[in-house]
């Protein structure tokens, strides 16, 4: 099938310092296509697409769009030629409604008054046409995730865009928002517009797109239609080598670690945790699978020891409480992966031995009498190092120079190394790429071995049965009833991701 | 008379109206300015130049509304020069704002030592007289209460109504109020939210020096040093008070402004051993408990203090 071409990337370059983030990159989009752009993070991407949208002014190479060719670095010249991007992290305004949103930049500034009300009719019209069903008049704050990214949706459809761009548009979503959204996009298609979508997910890339193209590194390495290629093909394309996941092997558990018993946490008359009940026993991993926002943040506060519960209680090795102290945790052989590496695991302005030793510097081996012994704090890090693989790193490199993956082990390391009994996981592979997927999860395989309790919250559904031996999905706040690895495929249990869990099985 | 028989006096709500003038104009201009995202803390300083510049103009011979004019884009002068600093350098708001605000009084005290000989007694002008609007200044009670007021103050009403239905109503107020919850999202839809900063915070201090020149031209007629006394710092905790909202500000004003001729009269009133200071005190003491009471359930603008760079993330 031979398509005409609404849009043309030509040996497109871009570099931040001395990082060469786009280099040489080339591609075209069919009418009436849908096109997947593929890569790891950090492949250059969203790169690609800023640069194609004017946010970025490319250092070679340019963009023509139904045969003109954009001037580099106007946004506004691309939605003019009828582009329209729906970007990886939201351009809304929460504190603003819908059609706000919606009509900002696309009346002229020096008019008297806006025509709010034909823009509300010309969005229901919309909405309507495409499926997109969102309330005008309702804020953006009080929408769904899903709800939000048809707003942005609509907003590029209400510039009468021709051409979509999408990037990781389902990182957000649920499967069963996720499968929607490719089905409005076909319908899309259909009509005659042209879709790229950016993702690393290689299912929906099998399942949704007419062709591929693959980033690795800022280049392209190869185009393919999506019916003459595979999953498997796909995936080393992707990483440029074999990547192997390590793989669970079966073991029985031991004694109960820590347990939650109607556990509720309240904030502002909203449940965050809305009576949940889960155990974690020795050598078992328990997987928590959920769509980000359903209360994993507070489940992680909770028993990271940040906050306590409101009702309901903790049983910690036979202690019970509401909640216990970090220090109490640390001292009792705890390991804790925190949700966000940057801002809770690590502190980036200091050094690689003071974010290791941070947690036990009361420890006598490193510091006495109020003074630190940091020729031990130095060796200490060096063991960690050497232990965990940690790349590009020596005791006194700043932490905020290592990559998201090095910075991970060196997290993982320093609470691996005291052999805890109970390790909190909270999406421990959010943002690595294959190769740090694989050590992450055989560092956790090996602590399971050794008969750590590991509880294991993670929004990615391949990860979580990959790992774990029992699995619970967190909805709104509450958790479903345990379902053992045995049963669990992922058809069922993206159902339970979504709340619907009742149904799917019997607890 | 006793302390309650002062809210039966026209005069109270008379000098309500007047001394909210000034606050008015400067919480509108600080308003805007923390809409589109920036906090102008340049206003105390904005506010004793506006004063100045005013008084100066009619003091060489111009007229009161020549007055006004200079003042507002002196001030809309040194509101370019915060938004040079803080919108395109990206420089800390609050060390700019402060610095604004000790550049301006001390050029204004400057300009004003060294075109004057120094005297006992500072000179004065004719300033803006009471307009009594027909028909309306005649009903009783009312009429001397708040139809008896100097022209500014009608345009500070005005004013207002203005910025309430430019930020509600019209293309360029949305782009503001977008500019200050969320500048990415203007630039995703192709505007330019550097320029709609500096005009905003231009536009915002032009606003705050009306606020100041409304003290030399309406409410006294000579210019010392000292007289803005603070209103541009009260301004800034109207605006948070008001939640952002024009006609929120307005009645914030007003509030104060009670506090404030009340506690005036109070002192005739209380003949105690209490020093007057403390009453003083009362407007300032209110204020916060009512920001307390209020601000809980403000929205504040979410971009509000955080630069803006294009292609950064
Ligand atoms: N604004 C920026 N400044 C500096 N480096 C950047 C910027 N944007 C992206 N990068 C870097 O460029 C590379 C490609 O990033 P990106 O395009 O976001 O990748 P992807 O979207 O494929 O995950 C990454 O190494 C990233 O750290
Ligand atoms: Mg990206």
């Amino acid at each position: 099938m031979n398509r005409e071409t609404v849009l043309e990337l030509a040996h497109i370059s871009k570099h931040f310092g001395k990082l060469i983030a786009n280099d040489d990159i080339s591609l075209t989009l069919g009418k009436g296509e849908l096109l997947a752009l593929l890569g790891e993070n950090g492949a250059g991407k969203t790169t690609l697409m800023n640069v194609l949208f004017g946010h970025y002014t490319a250092d070679g190479g340019q963009v023509s769009a139904f045969g003109e060719i954009l001037p580099p670095g106007k946004p506004r010249a691309a939605i003019e030629a009828g582009i329209g991007m729906v970007h990886q992290h939201f351009t809304l305004a929460g504190n603003l409604t819908v059609l706000d949103n919606v009509m900002i930049g696309t009346e002229r500034l020096g008019l008297l008054r806006s025509g709010r009300k034909q823009a509300a009719a010309k969005l229901r019209g919309l909405s309507e046409r495409f499926g997109l069903q969102v309330e005008p008049y309702a804020f953006v704050a009080d929408l769904s995730v899903g709800e939000k990214q048809r707003v942005e949706i609509l907003k590029a459809l209400y510039r009468d865009a021709r051409i979509l761009i999408l990037d990781e548009p389902t990182a957000v979503l649920t499967q069963i928002e996720a499968e929607q959204l490719f089905q409005t996009l076909r319908g899309m298609t259909d009509t005659g517009l042209s879709v790229i979508f950016i993702s690393h997910k290689l299912a929906e890339v099998m399942a949704a797109s007419d062709r591929v193209v693959i980033l690795r590194g800022g280049r392209t390495v190869a185009e393919k239609r999506t019916s003459d290629t595979n999953r498997a093909e796909l995936a080393e394309l992707m990483v440029g080598r074999r990547v192997v996941r390590p793989v669970r092997t079966d073991q029985a558990p031991g004694r109960n670690i820590l347990s939650a018993g109607k556990v509720d946490i309240v904030e502002d008359g909203r449940k965050l945790l809305d009576g949940i009940d889960f155990t974690v026993r020795a050598g078992e991993i328990l997987g928590i699978i959920g769509v980000s926002g359903n209360g994993q943040a507070a489940l992680g506060q909770l028993t990271c020891g940040l906050r306590g519960a409101d009702t309901g209680t903790l049983v910690y090795d036979g202690n019970q409480a509401n909640g216990f102290s970090p220090r109490m945790l640390v001292t009792s052989g705890t390991g804790r992966i925190p949700e966000d590496r940057n801002t809770e695991g690590a502190i980036a302005e200091m050094a690689i031995w003071e974010n290791a030793v941070l947690e036990r510097i009361h420890e006598k081996r490193f510091s006495a009498y109020g003074f630190v012994n940091r020729a031990r704090c130095r060796d200490y890090a060096t063991e960690l190092i050497d232990r965990f693989d940690i790349r590009g790193a020596a005791p006194d490199t700043r932490t905020g120079l290592l990559s998201g993956g090095n910075m991970q082990k060196m997290i993982l390391g320093r609470n691996l190394a005291a052999s805890p009994k109970l390790i909190i996981a909270n999406q421990p592979t959010r943002g690595l790429d294959e190769g740090a997927i694989a050590a992450v999860h055989a560092e956790l395989l090996a602590a399971r071995k050794d008969g750590a309790a590991i509880l294991l919250i993670s929004e990615d559904l391949d990860e979580v049965l990959a790992l774990s031996d029992t699995i619970q999905a967190i909805f709104k706040g509450r958790l479903s009833a345990p379902l053992s690895a045995e049963d669990a495929d992922s058809r069922t249990v993206g159902l339970m991701m979504a709340g619907i869990w009742e149904t799917s099985h019997a607890a | 008379m006793e302390a309650l028989d002062i809210f039966a006096t026209a005069s109270l709500w008379s000098a309500v109206l007047r001394i909210a003038t000034p606050l008015i104009f400067g919480t509108l201009g600080a308003l805007i300015c923390e809409r589109a995202g920036v906090l102008n803390l340049g206003i105390e300083g904005i506010m004793t130049l506006g004063a100045m510049v005013a008084w100066m103009t009619v003091y060489q011979g111009g007229n009161l509304w020549m007055g006004l004019l200079v003042a507002a884009l002196c001030g809309g002068l040194f509101g370019l020069l915060h938004a040079l600093l803080t919108v395109p350098l990206g420089l800390s708001q609050h060390v700019t704002g402060l610095g604004i605000t000790l550049f301006a009084s001390s050029l204004t005290y400057y300009v004003y030592r060294l075109s004057l000989p120094v005297t006992s007694s500072p000179p004065t002008i004719e300033p803006f007289q009471p307009l009594a609007i027909p028909g309306l200044s005649d009903i009783p009670f009312f009429g001397e209460a708040f139809f008896t007021q100097t022209a500014p103050t009608y345009l500070a009403l005005f004013a207002v109504l203005l910025t309430a239905y430019l930020l509600a109503r019209t293309p360029l107020g949305l782009a503001i109020r977008m500019t200050g919850e969320n500048p990415h999202a203007v630039e995703a839809q192709g505007l330019n939210p550097v320029r709609i900063r500096i005009g905003a915070i231009v536009a915002g201090s032009a606003l705050m020096a009306l606020g100041g020149a409304f003290l030399t031209t309406a409410t006294f007629n000579s210019f010392f040093p000292t007289m803005v006394q603070g209103r541009g710092w009260v301004c800034i905790a109207l605006v948070v008070f008001a939640s952002w909202r024009p006609g929120k500000a307005l009645l914030g004003a007003l509030l104060f402004a009670l506090f404030d001729a009340y506690q005036l009269r109070l002192q005739h009133v209380i003949e105690s051993a209490i020093p007057y200071q403390l009453f003083l005190m009362v407007p300032y003491v209110l204020s916060i408990v009512a920001l307390v009471v209020m601000s809980r359930r403000a929205k504040v603008p979410q971009a509000l203090m955080a630069p803006y760079r294009k292609g950064e993330r």
